[in-house]
């Protein structure tokens, strides 16, 4: 028995002969919904970030090793490949948050029916695209000006 | 249903009391309350730190590592990162209790726990060698 749950399909027709029981069917016989794409894109903004963070550790690491690792991490996070994963990761953060509250919602005991969770799909997209693009245009925005205007300043000193 | 017939798999437990030994029976509640109690922790933690980053983001070595150096911003920094690994471990863990089955299962949910916690760690190392680490004479 490769599994444990094999336990719990075991049947037996009338006769007594043992059959396995059906499975309940998967992902590939539903047409996809937007509550149904919401819901599977919890999980994997939750993995992308994780991922994410993961990286940010590393940016902590290099900025506790010293100042020649923290230009090599400013490298990476400055170069627009960086600058991607960096907007992705902060995406991935809202869209994973806006989840989460949504199902905080949820467990108190709101907006689970049927036609609410409908209704609030299309709400949840909207404030993930507008908070996640504006928060992640922002703050790259602010942190590229910033470098800029040192750049600028270190050049006029020398 | 011939319950009776000596083909019949006999074993004398019901179906339910398999069933309770596999799922919400043994540690799920546990489990789905320090998932939410570490979410909500991280939504003020999240919160300070895009603050913080706004008044950082392109700022110079020197900069951050006096940021990283102050207490308040260094225990908030480690509560960040300790709260968020531990949510993504209990997070993950769930995908492969879904995903992974078999033989697979158990060394898969050790490589989720001793990835998320060496990050973990790491993060934490790094904010206390930033917070205690600096050399005095620079004060």
């Amino acid at each position: 028995m490769q599994d444990v749950r094999e336990a719990l399909y075991v049947g037996s027709r009338s006769d007594g002969t043992l059959i396995r029981r059906p499975m309940s069917p998967h992902l590939q016989v539903y047409k996809m919904r937007l509550s149904m794409f919401l819901s599977i894109s919890n999980r994997i903004t939750g993995v992308v970030a994780t991922g994410g963070s993961a990286l940010g550790v590393f940016w902590l690491a290099a900025l506790a090793k010293g100042p020649k690792s923290f230009a090599s991490a400013r490298k990476v996070t400055g170069n627009p490949l960086g600058q991607l994963v960096l907007f992705g990761w902060i995406l991935s953060l809202v869209w994973h948050t806006v989840g989460g509250l949504r199902h905080f919602i949820w467990d108190a005991g709101h907006r689970y029916d049927k036609k609410e969770l409908n209704e609030d799909g299309p709400v949840a997209l909207g404030v993930i695209a507008g908070v996640g693009v504006t928060l992640a245009t922002a703050l790259l925005g602010v942190s590229c000006c910033r470098a800029r205007h040192r750049a600028k300043l270190l050049k006029k000193a020398s | 249903m011939n319950a009776t017939s000596p083909t019949h798999r006999t074993v004398m437990r019901s179906q339910l009391g398999r069933a309770r030994g596999l799922g919400s029976g043994h540690s799920g509640t546990g489990h789905w309350i320090v998932e939410r109690v570490s979410a909500a922790s991280l939504l003020p933690l999240s919160g300070w730190f895009v603050i913080q980053m706004f008044r950082l983001g392109g700022a110079d070595y020197e900069q951050v590592a006096k940021w990283g150096g102050k207490p308040v911003n260094a225990t908030l920094l480690a509560a960040l990162v300790a709260t968020s690994f531990y949510h993504a471990e209990v997070g993950l863990q769930v995908i492969v209790d879904d995903y992974v089955h078999g033989k697979a299962h158990a060394p898969t949910k050790l490589l989720v726990k001793i990835g998320t916690g060496l990050l973990g760690l790491l993060g934490i190392v790094s904010v206390l060698k930033l917070a205690l680490g600096r050399p005095a004479s620079k004060g």
